[in-house]
């Protein structure tokens, strides 16, 4: 196995599409190393992409942020506006792991890993976020939810690696919220995974929602009926009811030693009705 | 397949060492450097006997290359107590009791330190999430929590 | 008891431990951290298969991989005859032993060791292994106890033939043993009950979770003796077992111990240490080795799955007049579960004239058993506790009222044989009883639970002396590696003998050359057992110190007495003369004074404890939370009470972990899901409140200071207490474990269309 440091974009992009064999990007490390070491990957280069800026600032212009790749969820949670304009987003990425892992895990490690029950990424999903795509051919923005497609693969290109992940200005009224189910209280891979983003209007009657689930599916998966179910209600007891009922529907888990299906289905529908109000009482600033 | 030379401030001072490329570093500061106050539970992140901090920021260095200490700075265990002077935090273990096979102690001393760096004034519920990521067998983590709050609240300067 | 309670100046207070500085600064040395110079790295190769012959091992590539010096397979072993020999607390078969250590010509579980290496780095050791060649023949495999037991299961040893039954089987099986304890006549007595429950349980296998994996160095020398270094519950049962297995004597070997990063039980037994002494040998290099977590997990020696089943019989006003239970444990790979344990112990708590219980050990293809805390008995008071809690209900009893109705005391005998003295089994039920937590409220979907549990402890062989330097300081020199604070127990106990500051007295834990054998740091037994050996021993440095002084003072010994560390006449004018007056002195009196004890201690004191427990569960997640959990037990009288105080408290939490999350997944290829601690789930900090513990000292008049040991018993109660909590938040009985949130799930669902319906 070689390790390169990365200077620039170009260069990380050069060294990744040069690699005849088996290369991997290196953010935070915290699944890659863990992986190296089961021997379930055995990269023959390794690219540290963390000495590039891009990758390891978070700014924010006209309300819109783009956060780097690599930065870490605790880095994340310590920006002065990005937890309180976009608390699920945040939170997605600040329960990965422990308070070590935070330290280190990145969201872009945590979306191109590609795990069904990345935490990170139903709440990006939900919030409309695109990621920059850097690759040998150029730049190119794509949308969060096109880059994992399926457990462990993503749709990037020989050479192309997420150089930063971009979130749009916040709808005014408008917030989200990342719930997820383990039987600990840290430390576990989410069982189901479920965000929520809601926009109010002046009425403070929801006018947009938008409900995502994860681990539920071979990728995280936008469930359209539950957010519908929402629009023009305030998340009342009836439009919960249907939200829960719409993901349990869409849900298409698996069983495996962390769950069943019929858990994971049923849960799905609970996690997302209790995200969905809380998002919706974050919006109405009455969280 | 040939070594990387790293050059990198471990506790301060300025420490040359050559590694694998997939050597952790946690494997170099126990078996390169003979640091072995920072422990291996697991080598997969869940245990937190091998916390470090590198510049200044709490992390599991089983999860880091040894070539990722490149031009960084790492602190271990082995710099808490000053001198012949221990920490506060170190101190309470003590007096509580706090530990019983003392294997993931120096991972807690740290978690812990740099805890009460950032928010002098936890509450239980707070060290307890921060200190999620330490794993103890022995205690069931009563004292260790009560030891934490004691030294924070020794380091705030109130008498007990 | 010779020290009461009223006059202690050290024991009962909390100092800070001897071994505490170099523990919280890293500097502490546990089995990893010790090297040699010119050591090679040793490695295993492991099954992969659950159930297979060993067709051949083509071990030549590896052997040719420049940097490895030395590779080892089954067939290098001593081939040993069937023999038991002691390991911790109880018997092990090194027939057995050896080829878990090696396997030869069958592997038996995921995991089990097929060859080692030993190679100049870890990179090389890793690579050869890749190199060797196995070819396996696989077999059908059985991974249940239940399954396993019967007649069409694939049989894992062509010469087990259960033992405990009246007439020998004709075919080999899987039941290495029946066994069978009971007092007076069941089936009179269930003829005299107004209510009889029978009800089944099932346990999966659990591991001790200890957070340092199993490490050694060990060298070979060319005159045929070894230096081993490495952590373990008891060096010179490493010693013994590897001298059994290598063929070599005790006296050849020298094992010094690292402190442990944690064993509860798991590290009573060999596993690397004989590879690295006969890789060593071969390679003429000393050879580390450690095992990886996943290793750790494999195969090493959780404590086994078990399935019970219990009947009891209550009349209306809370009698109970006839107990059975059935115990199948799943032992493993080999034989020697801890079935005969959960026999004894499940119905100890009470006083009964008519019990019955049968167990049997049965082997399977999952890693060989070893003990955990108070081996077997969590299971069998899982059961029994379960049971007594539905029973409590129907009577409408309080829980606590109808244990300590039918409580053992002074008098009562067990059902394996023993007559109880004093006691404190319905002490600890009135203390739970009147206990702020049992009296507290409860809200919505909120349960209590308590749950009563005995462990016999045991007392065995230790060695201590006491050494009393010229300056009138001490050393205390012991053989049991320590855990738990041991060595400050040690010194205080010594300390409070000699009438010294605890600050003169120094601890030393020495290897085997250096101290007579001593038995395993287990068994709850170094603060009863050792601590009577090094008390004995101070009282021996006292009784020459007294003579020291008499002969200096013209008097007899008898004319002396000896107070706060100093030994004043009893008669005459002479100067009374301190420790440090008398030791410096010591040339000119007779010589250096050392004190020495030899014993093996009777008279342990068993350890009963009551657990309250409250959840709550989230009705439509199905996840459990402790809310809040008090310990009550039984501890004799505690030396050092923080040490105490930590045994309970990280007892009931592995309980918590045990009843809730923590579990052996094998899949249905034989093969272990979640060797690792992201899936092997133990509890965290934030998954806790703080446990509460409340210490009853009644003491054990055996101990010279009235200790009953108490590592053990915490683990006793809590699986019962969690899932008596979860029956009082939502009216199901849980009988499974772990409860994980989806078994918890399906059942509410499952409840809650029965009600409907």
């Amino acid at each position: 196995m070689r390790f390169e440091v990365a200077d620039t974009l170009e260069g990380a992009a050069s060294l990744l599409a040069g690699e005849q064999g088996v290369a991997h990007v290196l953010a935070g490390g915290t699944d890659l190393l863990v992986q190296l070491r089961a021997g379930m990957v055995k990269p023959d280069l390794v690219v540290d992409i963390k000495h590039i800026e891009a990758t390891r600032t978070i700014s924010e212009s006209d309300g819109a942020y783009t956060i780097g790749a690599a930065v870490a969820g605790a880095e994340m949670g310590e920006h002065p506006t990005l937890a309180s304009d976009w608390p699920g987003v945040t939170e997605g990425a600040e329960l990965i792991g422990s308070t070590q892992v935070q330290g280190r895990a990145s969201m872009g490690g945590n979306l191109c890993n590609a795990s069904p029950a990345a935490d990170s990424v139903p709440a990006l999903i939900a919030a409309g976020a695109t990621c920059t795509v850097v690759g040998p051919g150029g730049t190119r923005d794509v949308a969060v939810a096109d880059i994992p497609t399926g457990p462990g693969s993503n749709s990037l290109g020989q050479g192309e690696f997420v150089a930063t992940i971009n979130l749009p200005k916040k709808a005014a009224n408008s917030s989200d919220a990342y719930l997820r189910m383990i039987p600990r209280t840290e430390m576990d891979i989410a069982i189901v995974g479920a965000a929520a983003n809601v926009t109010l209007g002046d009425d403070g009657t929801i006018m947009a929602a938008k409900i995502v689930l994860g681990a539920v599916a071979p990728t995280a998966i936008e469930v359209p009926e539950a957010g519908a179910a929402l629009v023009g209600t305030k998340a009342d007891d009836d439009a919960l009811a249907a939200v829960a009922a719409a993901c349990e529907a869409a849900a298409k888990p698996i069983s495996d030693k962390r769950g069943s299906a019929d858990y994971r289905k049923k849960v799905s529908g609970v996690l997302a009705k209790r995200a969905a109000k809380i998002a919706f009482d974050r919006a109405s600033g009455n969280a | 397949m040939s070594k990387i030379h790293v050059s990198t401030t471990v506790n301060g001072d300025p420490v040359e060492f050559l590694c694998e490329p997939q050597q952790t570093l946690l494997d170099v500061l126990r078996d390169e450097l003979q640091l072995t106050g920072s422990k291996e539970g697991c080598a997969s992140g869940d245990c937190g006997a091998c916390s470090i901090e590198l510049d200044g920021r709490l992390v599991c260095s089983c999860l880091v290359l040894g070539a990722e200490a490149e031009g960084r700075d790492v602190e271990t265990v082995e710099s808490i107590a000053v001198g012949d002077t221990l920490h506060p935090v170190q101190a309470k273990i003590l007096e509580h009791g706090a530990l019983q096979c003392g294997y993931c102690t120096p991972g807690f001393v740290v978690a812990a330190k740099a805890l009460l760096d950032r928010n002098p004034d936890p509450t239980e519920t707070e060290v307890r999430y921060w200190l999620a990521g330490n794993l103890c067998r022995c205690t069931g983590y009563d004292k260790i929590v009560g030891a934490v709050l004691d030294a924070a609240s020794e380091m705030r300067g109130e008498t007990s | 008891m010779t020290y009461d309670n009223e006059n202690l100046k050290v024991v009962g207070t909390r100092p800070v431990r001897p071994d505490g500085a170099d523990k919280v600064t890293g500097r502490a040395n546990f089995g990893a951290d010790f090297s040699m110079p010119q050591q090679l790295i040793g490695k295993v190769l492991r099954s992969p298969h659950p159930h297979a012959r060993i067709v051949s091992i083509d071990t030549s590539k590896a052997e040719a991989l420049p940097g490895v010096k030395a590779v080892m397979v089954g067939e290098d072993m001593i081939a040993m005859a069937h023999e038991m020999s002691q390991s911790g607390e109880s018997a092990i078969d090194v027939h057995d032993l050896s080829l878990n250590v090696l396997a030869r010509g069958k592997v038996l579980y995921d995991g089990h060791a097929v060859a080692a290496v030993a190679a100049t780095s870890a990179v090389i050791a890793d690579d050869a292994l890749d190199l060797i060649d196995v070819t396996y023949d696989v077999l059908p495999h059985v991974s249940d106890v239940d399954e396993a037991m019967k007649p069409d299961a694939p049989v894992l040893h062509e010469d087990m033939f259960t033992a405990g039954m009246d007439e020998k089987p004709a075919t080999a099986s899987n039941i290495a043993s029946r066994m069978e304890m009971a007092l007076g006549d069941v089936e009179e007595g269930f003829k005299k009950a107004d209510i009889v429950i029978e009800r089944s349980y099932k346990t999966k296998a659990v591991h001790q979770g200890y957070i340092e994996p199993h490490a050694v160095v060990a060298n070979f020398a060319e005159d045929g003796t070894a230096t081993v270094w490495c952590s373990s519950q008891g060096h010179f049962a490493i010693r013994d077992l590897c001298a059994k297995l290598l063929g070599m004597d005790s006296s050849a070997i020298r094992v010094t111990p690292a402190e442990i990063g944690g064993g509860f039980g798991g590290k009573t037994t060999v596993y690397l240490e004989p590879l690295a002494i006969a890789l060593s040998k071969k390679a003429g290099r000393p050879v580390k080795m450690t095992m990886t977590r996943a290793e750790v997990f494999r195969a090493t020696g959780p404590t086994p799955a078990t399935s019970l089943d219990v009947k009891i019989g209550v009349t209306n006003d809370g009698q109970i007049v006839a107990a059975e239970a059935d115990f199948r444990f799943n032992a493993g790979a080999f034989k020697g579960s801890p079935v005969g344990a959960a026999c004894m112990s499940a119905f100890t708590p009470y006083t009964l004239e008519n019990v019955k219980v049968v167990g049997y050990d049965v082997v399977t293809n999952a890693c060989k058993s070893g003990a955990y805390r108070a081996p077997g008995a969590p299971n069998g008071a899982f059961a029994v506790e379960s049971a007594l809690d539905e029973l409590a209900h129907m009577l409408n009893m309080d829980p606590l009222d109808f244990r300590h109705q039918n409580g053992a005391e002074a008098g009562t005998k067990a059902v394996y044989g023993a007559t109880f003295r004093e006691i404190g089994c319905k002490d600890v039920l009135v203390a739970a009883k009147n206990h702020p937590h049992y009296k507290s409220n409860l809200g919505p979907n909120q349960g209590r639970g308590v749950a009563s549990g005995f462990w016999f402890n045991i007392g065995g062989q230790s060695n201590a002396a006491v050494n009393v330097h010229e300056d009138g300081t001490v050393t205390v020199v012991e053989g049991n590696p320590d855990i738990g604070g041991t060595r400050a127990a040690m010194a205080m106990m010594a300390a409070e003998v000699l009438g010294i500051p605890f600050e003169k007295v120094q601890v030393v834990v020495a290897d085997t050359a250096s101290i007579g054998h001593t038995d395993v740091t287990g068994g709850s037994r170094v603060t009863f057992a050792t601590g009577m050996a090094v008390t004995q021993a101070a009282e021996d440095v006292v009784r020459q110190l007294k003579e020291r002084a008499a002969a200096t003072m013209e008097l007899d010994p008898e004319e002396v007495v000896w107070q706060d560390g100093v030994a004043h006449p009893t008669k005459g004018e002479a100067k009374p003369l301190s420790l440090a007056d008398i030791a410096g002195d010591a040339a000119r009196t007779g010589g250096i004074i050392v004190g020495r004890s030899s014993i093996n201690a009777k008279g342990a004191g068993p350890s009963f404890a009551t657990h309250i427990c409250d959840v709550e569960v989230d009705p439509e997640t199905g996840r459990i939370e402790i809310l809040r959990y008090t310990a009550v037990q039984d501890v004799g009288k505690a030396i050092h009470p923080s040490y105490v105080e930590g045994q309970m408290q990280g007892g009931a939490v592995q309980g918590i972990g045990w009843a809730l999350n923590e579990e052996y997944v094998y899949n249905e290829d034989g093969i272990l899901e979640n060797p690792g601690f992201l899936d092997y789930r133990m509890p965290v900090a934030s998954d806790l409140p703080m446990i509460d513990t409340v210490l009853v000292e009644v003491a054990n008049p055996s101990h010279p200071f009235g200790v009953r040991g108490v590592g053990e018993a915490p683990l006793v109660p809590p699986l019962a207490a969690v899932v008596n909590a979860i029956q009082d938040a939502t009216g199901i009985r849980m009988t499974e474990l772990p409860v994980s949130p989806v078994k918890m799930l399906e059942a509410l669902e499952a409840n809650q269309k029965q009600a409907a319906e």
